[in-house]
């Protein structure tokens, strides 16, 4: 494909990817939103935190893969124990990626 | 006397590693750039490899070398940059891209608006440079710090700012070393991210209602990938979700 074609499609792509970022943040933060919109906004983020991590940890593809090799899903159980009894954010992610390593270097 | 000595070396010893975990630990007692760093760290471990393999398929797809850093800069969003190379490739045209980068690109309205009202004072240039910067990653480590009240800007561009960095040198790294780059999945690197929001969503996580919407809308993003909505399992599973939460709240309230 030709590289000014490729270069127009990005403009597009920045259009459709700034204004959904920057709209919502631009109209509201100056104003007073109204209670049940606040509490609507305040579950946002461990909704859309879980939406990403949960089809993560728990699927192959489409099906739930509960298999040994899961890494993710098991390295994710200690990981998810750390987090809630330390609140610490490192430890968390140093535990996270040694147990995926330590994992894949003795099972393969 | 050697034992004292040794003693003392431990009890020295272990006082410098609580100072050091004390350090790691406390990031509200640093500078805001030093902030910045600390937390930004789990985001470049997750950008660079990912912005590596972006860099090496946008090569493979006939993009040119500017083209290649040029959506880094202009798009900034991982997902969809691999998805719009791998419609390049295979020679979709230019409208179908831009649509699909649209739908998977919309989660970041919500988190937007959720980052909004903690934004009150912000100038509207500041936020509309803030807001270009406003990725899955970056969004979950700022809601967790204006959750515990850091609304330092330094801090907030100094992390936007290194995290895009990490992902534009990272693509232009994947495009000049092409297939040579070495694997980094035997470093857990991988699960960087991952870990990163485990931690994050347990730090999001204050009360009964938190959990129950956390599990909910969990399992509607699962359901969604399964029925094969998985372009829209985020944002559609996100509104469900908080409508959910504050439907049982005024529910159990009456």
């Amino acid at each position: 494909m030709d590289q000014k074609v490729i270069f127009l499609t990005f403009l597009g792509m920045l259009a459709v990817t700034y204004i959904p970022r920057a709209l919502p943040m631009l109209a509201l933060a100056s104003r007073t939103l109204p209670e049940p919109v606040v509490r609507w906004l305040s579950y946002v983020p461990v909704a859309v935190l879980s939406a990403m991590l949960f089809p993560a940890l728990l699927l192959k593809d489409t099906s739930f893969n509960f298999q040994p090799d899961n890494y993710f899903l098991w390295a994710a159980i200690p990981a998810f124990i750390l987090a809630w009894r330390t609140r610490s954010f490192f430890g968390t992610v140093a535990l996270g990626m040694a147990l995926v390593a330590g994992a894949r270097y003795f099972f393969g | 006397m050697n034992q004292i000595n040794r003693v003392m070396t431990r009890q020295t010893l272990r006082e410098k590693l609580i100072m050091t975990i004390d350090a790691v630990a406390g990031e509200e007692a640093d500078s805001p750039m030093m902030s910045a760093i600390k937390q930004v760290a789990p985001i470049i471990m997750g950008y660079v490899p990912v912005g590596a393999a972006y860099g090496v398929l946008a090569h493979q797809a006939g993009l040119s070398m500017l083209n290649t850093v040029l959506m880094s800069i202009l798009v900034y969003a991982g997902s969809a940059q691999l998805i719009a190379v791998g419609m390049f490739a295979a020679g979709m045209p230019p409208l179908s891209i831009i649509a699909t980068t649209f739908v998977v690109n919309l989660r970041h309205l919500l988190m937007s608006a959720s980052l909004a009202p903690n934004l009150k004072t912000w100038k509207k240039w500041e936020l509309a440079l803030f807001a270009y910067e406003v990725t899955d990653e970056s969004f979950a480590v700022h809601s967790v710090r204006f959750a515990r009240g850091d609304l330092n800007k330094t801090t907030c561009f100094g992390i936007n700012g290194i995290a895009q960095a990490s992902w534009i040198l990272a693509s232009w790294v994947g495009f000049v070393a092409g297939a040579s780059i070495p694997d980094v999945e035997p470093l857990g690197i991988d699960y960087a991210l991952p870990a990163m929001f485990i931690a994050l969503l347990i730090m999001q996580t204050k009360n009964k209602m938190h959990v129950l919407v956390a599990g909910f809308s969990g399992l509607m993003a699962i359901i969604l990938v399964q029925a094969g909505a998985d372009q829209w399992s985020v944002i559609l599973a996100t509104v469900i979700g908080a409508t959910f939460g504050v439907g049982v709240e005024s529910w159990t309230k009456k």
